[in-house]
């Protein structure tokens, strides 16, 4: 307990480091926000009052306490080119993007602690081989060529499943494809290794030597201790996928949190980029912060050494 | 030669009813890449009933993997290349898998050298002892197996058995986790117990009391003990006979008593040799020189003769075969039997 709230105050710390990180970066790149705002035939009065009522008249050190003070408040300011606040923007792209990222992480999952307990199983034969290569194929295969190649069989080919993602279970199966294949390479690979080591120690032999056959071993002894460095790799994989799968969501045309981040860069929208990658920073922390809570779980040494 | 050849016919073809275990001409070979290694070559060993059996030797000298083919836990390359191992009628090198596991942990058990790593560290000690209980009773159900599991960590002596059975076992000492190690390997009341060198990791004062309690849980239970180990000490405390292994192959046989009056072979001289004394103080402690052979090259006559004080020309020409010199003491040397004879 003691630790967890030890955690969550160095989270406090990190996240405001990141978020003046942020706040120095966007100001440090060159262009204007106003004239972007305003385009190029404008007078200096309007000019004036839009950067007074940006706050952007003010000292930068000011601005920085004022941008905190509004996200106390759930306040991430106003977008510049929709005028709509930006709060609100990251809460409507969210659920897609969330949808996304957990159709795609349970594809992964499934698939790769399959594939890796399988090839772990049949160790240096036929399967083990055979799945191991499919999930090299996995890793090496960059998502905009599973996306779109998925997208030319299943949607325009053969015509099974839906183009365009509209928010529906079946047009986000393609897109859960093509950002979990990746995932589920790495999930198989490193579930197969780290059992495979499992496998090698001595409380194996114990359990064996007690009577159990190989699937009871395999299944009570070894996955349990196998699964930290697992577990590691899907925190930090749902956590990404989370912050928007900017490829998927724009080969699928989905509203999420990926497309949202990339057309405020497109358009200079500095409120709502700045929002996006804060959000997406609370959402890499809390995945860790999940994570360890899950090895404490999983590991009584380190519940007691916490 | 004429008596271990009719040695050898008699082991093979008959087993004796008062013997829990035999071990015929067992082959345990591992198939690397640089060639075979012949861990355990052509090993004969018996035990009786309700007896205590050592088996002893240096790092390396097969005793091990002996155990271990036993309990069908050989490793990669390495398999039972040949012999048999006989055990309630059956021959265990033969059986598949699934008999071979309903006999292991039931009727034959194991103790394993390290405690600290042959413990599940994410599994409760108690669910790790009743799970040897279920798999073998599964009607017994789990509050009859916790019941007798905390029952039997009493009688190995752990204090507080119903609060250990919920530890973890980096919460116990290593002392501790051997004793339920123990309980593990005794639970289900085996006919013979396999030990590992169970006491080469653990202190030397709580070596004799691990030694007693398995001495004395077996006496109750009327266990044999196959008790592995490089230490002469734990030999003469517990064991009814003894078989002294080298290079893979028995090389002096006998029981307790008799080994430690007349010692003949040369290599057990040199064990004997290395013991440290109390009261004798030498400069320093005696080592048998050089180091076991590398199995992959072992001498074309007998394997110790590079190490022997006494090696002549037949034993670097001639491999000794394990003959019986005096009435119950076997040796496998050239000088041994010359001079029985």
């Amino acid at each position: 307990m003691k630790q967890i709230v030890k955690r969550l105050l160095e989270t406090i710390v990190v996240l405001l480091g990141v978020i003046l990180l942020i706040f120095i970066m966007l100001r440090v790149v060159p262009g204007d926000p106003v004239t972007t705002l305003l385009g190029e035939h404008v007078n200096q009065q309007t000019i004036d009052r839009l950067t007074k009522t940006m706050h952007l008249d003010r000292p930068i050190l000011e601005q920085f306490f004022l941008y905190v003070g509004g996200l106390l408040r759930g306040d991430m300011g106003q977008s510049y080119k929709y005028n709509r606040p930006v709060t609100q923007m990251i809460m409507d792209a969210f659920p897609y993007t969330l949808a996304l990222a957990i159709m795609a992480s349970i594809f992964a999952w499934a698939l790769g602690l399959i594939l890796g307990i399988f090839a772990a199983v049949k160790q240096n034969r036929l399967p083990d081989h055979l799945f191991m290569g499919i999930s090299l194929f996995g890793v090496s295969m960059p998502v905009f060529m599973a996306a779109l190649f998925l997208q030319y069989l299943f949607a325009f080919k053969w015509k099974v499943l839906p183009l365009k993602a509209d928010g529906s279970f079946l047009s986000m199966i393609l897109p859960a494809i093509a950002l979990g294949w990746n995932s589920a390479g790495s999930v198989a690979r490193i579930t197969r290794s780290s059992l495979l080591e499992a496998m090698q120690a001595d409380y194996i032999d114990t359990a064996k030597a007690k009577g159990l056959l190989g699937r009871a071993v395999i299944l009570r002894h070894a996955l349990k201790n196998s699964m930290l460095p697992v577990i590691t790799m899907m925190a930090l994989q749902l956590s990404s996928m989370l912050s928007g799968a900017v490829i998927s969501e724009t080969v699928f045309a989905i509203p999420g949190i990926g497309r949202l981040a990339t057309s405020a860069i497109e358009n200079r929208d500095m409120p709502v980029l700045q929002g996006t990658v804060i959000f997406t920073t609370v959402i890499v922390i809390a995945g860790n912060f999940i994570a360890d809570i899950l090895y404490s779980v999983l590991d009584p040494r380190i519940r007691k050494a916490a | 030669m004429a008596m271990s050849e009719k040695k050898e016919k008699e082991t093979v073809t008959k087993t004796d009813p008062e013997d829990v275990l035999e071990l015929h001409d067992l082959k345990s070979w591992f198939y690397t890449e640089k060639g075979i290694v012949k861990a355990v070559d052509g090993v004969n060993l018996r035990i009786p009933k309700g007896k205590i059996v050592g088996l002893v030797g240096e790092s390396g000298c097969g005793k091990s993997m002996t155990a271990r083919s036993i309990m069908g836990l050989l490793k990669f390359p390495g398999r039972i290349a040949g012999g048999s191992i006989l055990f309630d009628g059956k021959d265990l090198a033969k059986l598949g898998e699934k008999e071979l596991r309903s006999i292991c942990g039931k009727d034959i058990s194991m103790v394993f050298q390290e405690p600290m790593t042959s413990l599940n560290p994410v599994l409760k000690v108690g669910r790790q002892v009743s799970e040897t209980l279920l798999v073998h009773n599964p009607e017994i159900g789990r509050e009859e197996a916790r019941k007798r599991v905390v029952d039997m960590f009493g009688k190995v002596g752990i204090p507080e058995p119903e609060k250990r059975y919920d530890s973890y076992p980096h919460e116990l000492s290593g002392g501790l986790r051997q004793r339920v190690c123990i309980a593990m390997a005794m639970i289900c009341r085996p006919k013979l117990l396999i030990a590992d060198e169970p006491t080469t990791a653990l202190d030397v004062t709580i070596e004799a009391q691990i030694l007693k309690l398995m001495q004395q849980l077996c006496a109750e239970s009327g266990t044999s003990i196959l008790i592995i180990t490089h230490n002469l000490g734990v030999v003469a405390e517990i064991c009814d006979e003894v078989y002294v292994m080298y290079a893979g192959r028995i090389v002096e046989q006998a029981d307790t008593f008799e080994l430690f009056d007349h010692v003949e072979h040369p290599y057990t001289k040199g064990l004997m040799a290395s013991i440290p004394r109390i009261g004798k103080n030498p400069e320093r402690l005696y080592t048998i020189p050089g180091v076991v052979p590398n199995l992959l090259h072992l001498p074309q006559g007998c394997a110790f003769c590079t190490r022997c004080p006494c090696a002549t020309e037949q034993c670097r020409t001639e491999k000794p075969v394990l003959t019986e010199i005096r009435e119950g003491h076997w040796s496998a040397c050239f000088l041994n039997q010359a001079k029985s004879e």
